[in-house]
């Protein structure tokens, strides 16, 4: 019907406190305030989460496909940059 | 049997049930996905608050009906919800509409019952009240967005709160029934000054005009109803009648 004229909107929520918003996926709606409640009706309807974010999708600058060799080829034989040499302390869930 | 208390609760169950049937009629025919959802979504909140409400009339009730029971096989005139509840949905601008005038009603109510002294009815009402907060607010929104957007959703939007104002003095009304009940019950004509300030407040802040004062409608806490709850009820009602008992 008139689904051209609503923009796309990506959205993040964040599960949990002291987690990061996560994307969840995205949605149309006619302004950042609906978009918002949009993603309240869509995305958390299960209690997914305690906070949610949207962006306007036309606002992410994202790589290309195309690039995809310089920007990550480089860190594949880097295995130091792993920290799997470290013993991670009893109690760190989230590292 | 407590008769007043079970009129009480079957009339909040049956204002939820009719308006949460309606709410559906918008599954997979909203204007977006998005909008699909949305409404489903507060219509499910009206059947649990309906479910809650019919469980306790049955109760009450202490014949051995169900919640089933009293949504499914009573007829057109037992059943004592507003008539807003069950006007069409018209557009979605009437739908709308209807939200904002209802949902503001439920909210006034809901949070005032939570004073009651029946606990039950205390409990429902404190679950609701949060539930109904976001109706009111979705319904704002839009009515926010369509009064103030382009021609023809200002004068849709417009026509839509002007084609159910005649059917909200009945929601604002006392009766002899909450008077018996005082202390249990809420009775709306102690928010009606509260529920004009909010709608006007939305109305005009959208830049629509408040509907004028006209011939309001009456008849729904007695069983009288409009031709569109006999429609309303058919499609509610025939599944469970046409398999008397069936279960999933």
């Amino acid at each position: 019907m008139s689904t051209k004229d609503w923009p796309l909107w990506e959205v993040f929520v964040r599960s949990r406190r002291g987690l990061s918003h996560g994307h969840v996926g995205s949605l149309h709606a006619p302004d950042a305030q609906m978009a918002l409640r949009n993603a309240r009706d869509v995305y958390t309807r299960r209690q997914e989460g305690v906070s949610i974010w949207v962006v306007p999708a036309s606002a992410i600058t994202a790589s290309s496909p195309d690039e995809k060799d310089e920007f990550f080829d480089p860190a594949g034989d880097k295995i130091y940059r792993h920290p799997t040499f470290y013993e991670i302390p009893e109690g760190v869930e989230h590292l | 049997m407590n008769t007043d208390l079970f009129a009480y609760t079957l009339r909040l169950g049956d204002d939820a049930l009719v308006a949460a049937q309606r709410m559906g009629e918008w599954i997979a025919n909203a204007p977006q996905l998005e909008e699909d959802v949305a409404l489903g979504n507060i219509g499910l909140d009206q059947l649990g608050q309906a479910r809650s409400l019919l469980s306790y009339a049955a109760e009450i009730e202490g014949a051995g009906r169900t919640e089933d029971d009293l949504a499914y096989l009573r007829d057109e005139r037992e059943f004592t919800n507003l008539l807003i509840c069950e006007r069409p949905n018209g557009d979605f601008a009437v739908t709308i509409a209807r939200l904002l005038y209802f949902a503001t009603y439920q909210h006034l109510l809901y949070d005032a019952l939570q004073g009651s002294s029946d606990e039950t009815l205390s409990g429902v009402a404190g679950k609701a009240v949060k539930e109904v907060a976001y109706h009111v607010d979705h319904a704002t929104q839009w009515v926010l967005r369509l009064g103030d957007g382009t021609e023809e959703s200002h004068r849709r939007m417009q026509a839509g709160l002007d084609q159910l104002w005649p059917y909200t003095g009945e929601m604002l009304a006392s009766d002899d029934l909450v008077g018996r009940l005082a202390g249990v019950a809420v009775d709306p004509s102690g928010f009606a000054d509260e529920w004009h300030r909010r709608v006007r407040d939305v109305i005009e802040t959208s830049t629509c005009a408040a509907p004028e004062a006209s011939y309001q409608h009456t008849g729904g806490r007695d069983g009288r109803h409009t031709e569109a709850m006999g429609y309303l009820l058919a499609e509610l009602q025939h599944v469970a009648r046409s398999h008397p008992g069936a279960t999933w």
